[in-house]
């Protein structure tokens, strides 16, 4: 984290609540990991934990009528868009309760109160399904903003090379962050692209393109805001590409072996979370108590979850063939 | 409004005029797809002069993407419009399957109906032009497969034109099938009644009455069927013939009670026989109907090749009348 005081840098009260959004995502994952390690849950899970910043960063330059579409890889999204936390942790365990009543699980989590519209489980597919939203938002003439978010991996599918231009074609107002974590399940990036940097692509489609240090919040927010406004004001769809990394592989039971040990735990020494939280303090933007304050309000929120979905019944099995058309075809 | 006028119009036009009611009673309605716009108005002229009528952010020529072009019918359909996707021909379904498949068909499911995707995708299809093994295939079955999509194969303009604006208005993602040599060859046209004359889908339309034998199809072969049945009247044999009409909702109820009175069946469609839909049909009666069968039901179909270009392979491939003729014939030995 380089977080740096600019003049134009965001408020006290902003910078809390992105630190608040970051706690609680780093608090649910790691409740997440806990209880799958300990064996109390079994779900397929994709740790978002080291990617916090970019959630938080762009997240808090959105109104809940904005959407968010997002991928597998979501938690941090969906958290930081303001799905319910009960309900999350109750879809991810396939409890009626849930978000999609236990018939979606993590990989499709949707809670359009929230705006959180798409999460998809196919690499890119996000990207033309976000211009759509982009699409409704221009015909219907508001200032919506769609906000999709991606993979470096998801930058080599035909999906993202059709979304781009198309977007940029149409002057959407669409903002493609790439969360550029290095790695594409088990492949570096340096093997799979033709890019050093996933930003060089804009210049293809004829669209303005960032790269930023994803877990630098306050550059995040920057490069964020200035996307945001721009599609918000018509003014078209921008790239960001945030660096990161994810520090645990890309699923839980990853044996990591193709990450060197070095690289994991230089990033993981520099985990942006309590960094911000340090920086927070030393510049005099919180006080050690506020925060305390809010990393034990989350803290009972996630308890609190826990308890709720673990105590959610499964869905009835007379939902297996609702939802699949409005009315019931067999 | 409806009226009864008669007018003999061919299917091309026919579903031009459906596309124009529809964006004209719901502002939500657009369309989009490769060069659908003026002047050309579509490779096929299907959306001719509406562009001009409703604007080109209406009606929207795209890119050649056709995953972002499905992709973003699908989003808008999520955000509250009833995009009218055309994809020019049905082979180039491949190239955009996962938006097909694994989003609209399955974001109603996934979410658990707290966002739908009422969307239609218009695609052209058939052989017989010679347009070789990527430009003719019928693909309706892939669609079937597929919960959560509605499957739709007009036989004439006038169910054509009453079909689209049932899709279009419909909560659930529709696969609009088009037999592209019906489009304007004038003898396919048939008098279709102006105005917004819906036909539900779900509902089979009995094309002709018979007692003998049952013979259910749906697109371009059911004008086939019903030659087969002229021919087999002359020899004494009473055909009914059931025009589908929509795959999914399939309209069971019409079918069977077809089946159980003439005892016979046979199930005719261009697709490739094997597991083509007439395989899902077949097996269907079978399990309602077997032990009352006089015979078992035939299938008529494609044969199990890519299409080919020359033209007595391509006549060769898609099921002829006397295909159709014989079948019958078989099930009355
Ligand atoms: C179309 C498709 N191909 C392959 C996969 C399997 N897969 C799941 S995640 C993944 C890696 C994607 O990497 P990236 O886009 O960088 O996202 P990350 O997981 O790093 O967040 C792959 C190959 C998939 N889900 N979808
Ligand atoms: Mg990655």
């Amino acid at each position: 984290m380089a977080t740096t005081n600019r003049p134009d840098s965001p408020d006290r009260e902003t910078l809390v609540q992105m630190y608040e959004i970051q706690n609680k995502i780093k608090t649910t994952d790691e409740r997440f990991r806990s209880m799958l390690t300990s064996g109390q849950i079994q779900l397929i899970y994709y740790s978002p934990r080291g990617q916090e910043c970019i959630s938080a960063g762009y997240a808090v330059h959105l109104r809940p009528d904005d959407y968010v579409v997002t991928i597998y890889r979501g938690l941090h999204d969906h958290l930081a868009k303001g799905v319910p936390m009960r309900e999350l942790w109750a879809e991810f365990l396939g409890r009626s309760t849930g978000t999609c009543k236990g018939k979606g699980g993590p990989m499709h989590i949707t809670h359009p109160d929230s705006g959180l519209v798409v999460t998809t489980g196919i690499v890119g597919s996000g990207i033309p399904i976000a211009n759509g939203f982009g699409l409704a938002a221009q015909l219907a003439g508001t200032d919506q903003v769609t906000v999709v978010n991606f993979g470096d991996g998801a930058s080599n599918i035909g999906a993202f090379h059709e979304g781009m231009n198309m977007a940029a074609v149409w002057k959407l107002p669409v903002v493609f962050v790439c969360q550029n974590n290095l790695y594409g399940e088990h492949t570096p990036m340096s093997m799979s692209t033709g890019v050093e940097y996933i930003s060089e692509r804009g210049a293809a489609y004829g669209m303005p393109a960032v790269t930023v240090n994803g877990n630098d919040p306050v550059a995040m927010w920057h490069a964020a805001g200035e996307a945001i406004a721009r599609a918000r004001a018509g003014e078209g769809p921008t790239l960001i590409e945030a660096r990161t990394y994810r520090f645990y592989g890309h699923l839980m039971g990853d044996a990591m072996e193709y990450m060197p040990k070095e690289e994991r735990k230089a990033a993981m020494a520099a985990d942006p979370v309590p960094a911000f939280r340090a920086w927070l303090l030393e510049n005099g933007h919180a006080t050690e108590a506020q925060l305390a304050e809010i990393e034990d309000k989350i803290v009972a929120m996630v308890d609190d979850a826990v308890e709720f979905a673990m105590n959610s019944p499964e869905p009835s099995l007379d939902e297996l063939y609702t939802d699949v058309y409005e009315e019931i075809i067999k | 409004m409806t009226t009864t006028e008669p007018r003999i119009i061919p299917m091309g036009l026919a579903l031009n005029e459906a596309m124009d009611i529809a964006m004209g009673l719901d502002e939500k309605v657009f369309l989009l797809g490769e060069d659908i716009a003026e002047p050309s108005g579509g490779v096929y002229k299907i959306t001719k002069g509406l562009s001009t009528k409703y604007g080109t952010h209406r009606v929207r020529k795209t890119p050649i993407s056709e995953a972002a072009i499905i992709g973003a019918a699908v989003g808008a359909a999520i955000a509250g419009y009833k995009p009218v996707a055309e994809i020019m021909i049905m082979d180039f379904i491949a190239v955009c399957l996962d938006q097909i498949t694994n989003h609209a068909a399955k974001i109603r499911y996934m979410s658990g109906g707290q966002t739908t995707v009422p969307m239609v995708i218009r695609t052209s299809a058939g052989a017989g032009r010679q347009f070789g093994a990527q430009h003719s295939e019928m693909l309706e079955a892939w669609a079937v497969h597929t919960p959560g999509l509605k499957v739709v194969v007009p036989s004439n303009p006038a169910d054509a034109k009453g079909l689209l604006i049932s899709s279009i208005f419909d909560p659930d993602p529709v696969l609009f099938v088009e037999p592209m040599l019906m489009y304007w060859d004038p003898q396919y046209a048939c008098d279709v009644p102006v105005g917004d004359n819906r036909i539900p889908l779900g509902k089979a339309n009995i094309v002709r009455e018979g007692k003998d034998v049952t013979v259910i199809s749906y697109g371009k072969q059911v004008h086939d069927a019903v030659k087969a049945a002229d021919i087999l009247a002359g020899e004494g044999v009473s055909v009914e013939v059931i025009d589908l009409r929509t795959l999914v909702p399939l309209d069971e109820a019409t079918v069977l009670a077809s089946v159980s009175k003439t005892k016979r069946a046979v199930v005719v469609h261009e697709a490739v026989t094997r597991c083509g839909f007439g395989a899902e049909l077949s097996s269907r009666i079978h399990e309602e109907l077997f032990g009352t069968l006089a015979a078992p039901v035939a299938r008529v179909g494609g044969q199990n090749t890519p299409v080919p270009y020359a033209k007595n392979l391509e006549t060769a491939f898609v099921p002829q009348v006397a295909d159709i003729v014989a079948a019958i014939k078989s099930l009355n030995k």
